[in-house]
């Protein structure tokens, strides 16, 4: 019998192209998503070169980090954006490639829409360049961001050279407390494993935890990889994954569907299979958390309160996000409310923070936001009346976009202000230059943007079904 | 891509851990569509403070960036690099680097070079003491010689030996396209297509 292989594994040995001594691996790509921000280099290069866009049938690009998110698909402002959003546009046409650009509905963030168009697939590999493509490995799909010149070699050559990973396992095992979301098992792990514990590796989430997780929350999950410095995060597909995928546009139908769940069931690691790095972690122990600091490792619990700084590095997050240690998390008062983000946009995010906020108002004077994923998640949302429920709460309802996750937008945080986030990265000025981020997840996010302070659900009598 | 052999010269004694793209290169600055002409907006929140490291004039004209670990670390954003190097920097020292950056850094000719700790530690100290101090990075030796200090690093062979030669991926790998062309021919006809 053959040697027990992890999943990361037997998906990397079914693309591997070439193989040679003392080179990297040459993998196959099954799917390359592109955005507007790192794409115009590659493309570029490529007309350079006189070369063509090898597989236009499996590349997809969208508009996402720049769009406005108040109009929709009308000329944008912003001149620089502007100017980039063409670029694409212009990009895709020549090189036949299918894009969703601002102001259709097929548009969203590029993470969102992979999944909800039933092309992300388990067993695939999935490249964009994007840090936050760990997000389609949900589906058991070995998906890792890359640079602009490994974009225009993707573009060029439908594969790209790589050098093995190693695999680490992160097993979370018993069931959640009931007040704990996706975001929080996360945070809960990168508060762990630190914001290097997953370098150089490809991350695989087990145990009883992580199978019973919705697809989205197995979503919300993965993205978070790179937050551990991991070059990927994957979970195995089972029932939850083929029941999200069939009757999907691009999912395989008919005997197709049979050829592929067969395939796709022979993916989970086998009994025995080793990991070069093994992390247990009993559910029991997570809680709500808020990120403090400037990387999203730097969290407490909701319950908790400001840390001491045990180093230099500290000290400067501290004074960046002007807080005192020893401050109950409670007691921070927030500006502004941001439900979004590739992290927390889809559709359970928002009916998570809807159930939340029946009922109540945002706190006067919060501005409190809530940007829908993709342009779908917004329809299917409207569809459930969400809209009405935030909106006669107090809060925006948005076109689609990355929004307030980056300062690349009209959505920006200004110096100082300071924001409860379901964002993933809590970086100095990542949300605007000056900008105090804090992380949560949506359910956290809603009931602060009620209170006005850091909060739980349980505060506003909300009790389960985060 | 050029090629690069050898990086000698000042050095940029940083020290910061858990340094992000975001702050190498903002997030407004990647609307440009050139590859060129980062420099500028290198560490630029950071730069606002006259008592940043980069402002100072003893440090003028360096080549090595010297970090703490776990440098370049959050978005896949090139723009990083190009920062880096556009504004003079041929090599990174730190202890360690976020995978992404350091492999973007591989395709633009940048040296990446992981020491120990306490090394980096010296060589911050010596040239927090001493900014004329020189570094040299020698990729052909796979050696750090700076003030006190001779090490050798660690670096990938087929990296090492892309970057001595400036050879660029995209051309390595056309030239295995019948391998492509035989993995396509295999490729199951149920995988998902976008058109
Ligand atoms: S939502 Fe944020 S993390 Fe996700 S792709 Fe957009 S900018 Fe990146």
């Amino acid at each position: 019998m053959s040697k027990p292989r992890t999943l990361a594994e037997k998906v990397w040995e079914k693309h591997v192209v070439r193989r040679a001594e003392g080179e990297p691996d040459l993998l196959y790509v099954d799917l390359h998503l592109v955005h507007e921000v790192t794409s115009p280099q590659a493309f570029e290069g490529l007309r350079l070169a006189g070369r063509k866009v090898r597989r236009p049938d499996l590349t997809l690009a969208t508009m996402d980090h720049n769009v406005p998110t108040t109009e929709f698909g009308l000329p944008v402002r912003d001149e620089v954006s502007a100017r980039q959003m063409d670029a694409l546009r212009k990009n895709c046409e020549e090189f036949g490639v299918q894009l969703h650009p601002w102001g259709t509905i097929g548009q969203g963030i590029v993470h969102m829409i992979g999944p909800e168009m039933g092309l992300t697939q388990p067993g695939l590999t999935i490249v964009c360049g994007d840090s936050h493509t760990s997000t389609h490995g949900a589906f058991g799909a070995l998906a890792f961001g890359i640079g602009t010149s490994e974009v225009e070699h993707v573009l060029a050559t439908q594969t790209i050279p790589q050098s093995h990973p190693k695999t680490m396992a992160v097993t979370v095992e018993g069931e959640l407390p009931v007040d704990v979301s996706a975001k929080d098992l996360m945070l809960g792990i990168l508060n762990r494993i630190g914001t290097k514990g997953g370098t150089g590796h490809v991350i695989e989430y087990r145990g009883e935890a992580v199978r019973q997780l919705s697809m989205e929350g197995r979503m919300t999950v993965c993205n978070m990889s790179i937050e551990g410095g991991a070059r990927a995060g994957m979970i195995a597909p089972d029932e939850t994954t083929y029941s999200y995928l069939e009757g999907r546009p691009h999912a395989p139908q008919g005997a197709d569907w049979e050829r592929a769940l067969e395939e796709w069931q022979s993916l989970p690691t086998d009994e025995g299979a080793s990991f070069d790095k093994e992390v247990v972690i009993q559910a029991e122990d997570l809680v709500p958390y808020v990120s403090w600091g400037t990387t999203p490792a730097q969290t407490v619990p909701l319950d908790g309160e400001v840390p001491e700084p045990q180093n230099e590095g500290h000290e400067r997050a501290l004074k960046y996000m002007g807080l005192k240690p020893g401050t109950p998390m409670r007691d921070i008062y927030v500006d502004t409310v941001f439900i979004g983000s590739c992290t927390n946009a889809r559709i359970e995010d928002l009916r998570a923070a809807a159930r939340v906020l029946e009922g109540h108002k945002v706190k006067e004077g919060i501005r409190a936001m809530v940007v829908p994923g993709s342009m779908r998640v917004k329809q299917q949302a409207e569809e459930e009346g969400l809209d009405e429920v935030f909106q006669q709460a107090g809060f925006e309802w948005r076109n689609a976009g990355c929004s307030m996750c980056l300062g690349m937008n009209p959505d920006k945080l200004s110096p100082g202000e300071r924001c409860a986030s379901t964002s993933n990265r809590n970086f100095e000025g990542r949300q605007g230059k000056g900008g105090r981020t804090h992380l949560v997840s949506p359910v956290v996010a809603a009931a602060t943007a009620v209170m006005g302070r850091f909060a739980s659900p349980s505060e506003l009598g909300v009790l389960e079904g985060v | 891509m050029e090629p690069v052999k050898k990086v000698k010269g000042k050095a940029l004694p940083l020290g910061y851990s858990d340094v992000d793209t975001d702050q190498i290169v903002p997030s407004d600055a990647l609307k440009r569509i050139e590859r060129t002409g980062f420099g500028q907006f290198l560490f630029s929140s950071w730069r606002e403070d006259e008592d940043f490291v980069m402002n100072k004039p003893e440090h003028e004209g360096a080549v090595v960036l010297l970090a703490g670990e776990n440098f370049g670390c959050g978005s896949s954003r090139e723009h990083a690099v190009w920062a880096v190097q556009d504004y003079g920097f041929g090599a990174v020292i730190a202890p360690s680097f976020a995978d992404i950056f350091k492999n973007n850094c591989t395709k633009n000719g940048v040296l990446t070079v992981e020491l120990p700790e306490e090394v980096v530690q010296k060589l911050l100290e010596a040239i927090r003491e001493n900014p004329d101090a020189e570094i040299t990075v020698d990729l052909e030796s796979r050696t750090v010689t700076g003030p006190g200090v001779e090490e050798s690093f660690e670096v990938d062979d087929f990296v090492r030996y892309r970057l001595l030669n400036g050879l660029d991926d995209v051309g390595l790998t056309l030239r295995h396209e019948e391998d492509i062309e035989a993995y396509e021919r295999r490729r199951p006809s149920y995988m998902p297509k976008v058109l």
